[in-house]
């Protein structure tokens, strides 16, 4: 096996207007099974993957949002949630399902540059 | 340097599978390696062998096969993505075959870059 | 890092996107984004802006498709799809801003 890549996921859409977020969602669990520096980074309209309190019965539609906090138990630990896209949306962290770091503009930046593979969808 | 390449979105109805079909041609060109392009999300519509385009258009689909001939490009279509949309071994199209979201993480663990093209 | 942007500026907010979080590094302007590399828009003045802080490409064969190949913004760089290539290649990373 060669060495350990850092691998980022991009969430910038919303979620049930279009499959994205829940195909993406679906590469990361994939992801955790290659033992690889796994984080995920929330950025504009994919700020509401992670809004508290998501009910889809009325749209016959899975409700995907749970998977977020069982990510804890794929060893992945790291999301980031970029500061401003929060504010824009009238959110705070205490409007999100599970744990994260919120990050402002300029760190969610840096952290990008720092990684082998960022796949966005 | 060995590239690996995803495509999102499906041909004709957005721009990104030609895209990364002229991305891949011009790296082969330049002597670099196209290791993998993987389908995903409506990328997987790709794949399907029963695309019949208008005679003065461009096959997509045909264009993809013929490069994983000429190169040996693996092409691989997302079995889960492909399960939703109705694309199976008996409808795909040579060159392509069907495996599983591993084979994307494989192409980032893999390739010296990957390159996202979608919607 | 290289920022790849495929989305009218005009009417999507990609590249801003990108812009908020980037302080340095390259991006290219493919597909529906070459838009934001034409002369006479009300982008303009904040393309200028921005080539002060990273460096913009422009893939030159969907300027031409669209009609506006003429109209380059000055200090935006044209590459063809090698150039796309080679961008990739020189860059530590990138990232497609979908």
């Amino acid at each position: 096996m060669s060495e350990i890549k850092k691998f980022m996921f991009v969430n910038r859409k919303a979620p049930y207007g279009t499959i994205y977020a829940l195909e993406s969602l679906e590469v990361v669990l994939i992801t955790a099974a290659f033992d690889q520096d796994v984080s995920l980074a929330f950025l504009d309209d994919g700020v509401y993957q992670l809004k508290k309190g998501q009910q889809t019965k009325g749209i016959d539609t899975k409700n995907f949002s749970p998977t977020f906090r069982a990510l804890d138990g794929y060893d992945i630990e790291k999301l980031y949630v970029e500061k401003e896209s929060l504010a824009l949306r009238g959110l705070s962290e205490a409007d999100l399902l599970v744990d994260v770091t919120v990050l402002d503009r300029k760190e969610m930046g840096k952290l990008m540059g720092q990684q082998d593979v960022v796949l966005s969808f | 340097m060995k590239f690996g390449i995803v495509v999102n979105e499906g041909p004709y109805q957005h721009q990104s599978s030609d895209s990364a079909y002229l991305f891949c041609k011009a790296a082969i060109e330049k002597g670099h390696e196209v290791w993998r392009v993987f389908f995903y999300h409506d990328g997987v519509n790709n794949a399907t062998r029963l695309t019949e385009p208008p005679q003065d258009d461009r096959n997509i689909v045909n264009r993809w096969s013929k490069l994983a001939e000429e190169h040996g490009v693996d092409l691989v279509v997302c079995v889960a993505a492909a399960l939703r949309r109705g694309i199976r071994d008996e409808n795909l199209a040579p060159g392509f075959r069907i495996s599983g979201l591993g084979q994307l993480v494989e192409s980032g663990i893999q390739t010296d870059r990957l390159v996202v093209f979608g919607d | 890092m290289l920022h790849i942007i495929n989305k009218s500026p005009l009417s999507n907010g990609s590249l801003d996107s990108c812009l908020r979080v980037t302080e340095s590094g390259e991006i290219l302007l493919i597909e529906d984004a070459v838009y934001a590399a034409a002369k006479g828009s009300f982008l303009e003045g904040k393309m200028h802006e921005v080539m002060g802080k990273v460096k913009i490409h422009v893939l030159m064969p969907d300027l031409e498709a669209r009609g506006l190949a003429d109209r380059l913004i000055a200090g935006i760089t044209p590459v063809d799809y090698g150039g796309f290539v080679d961008l990739v290649a020189a860059s530590k990373n990138c990232q497609s801003w979908l």
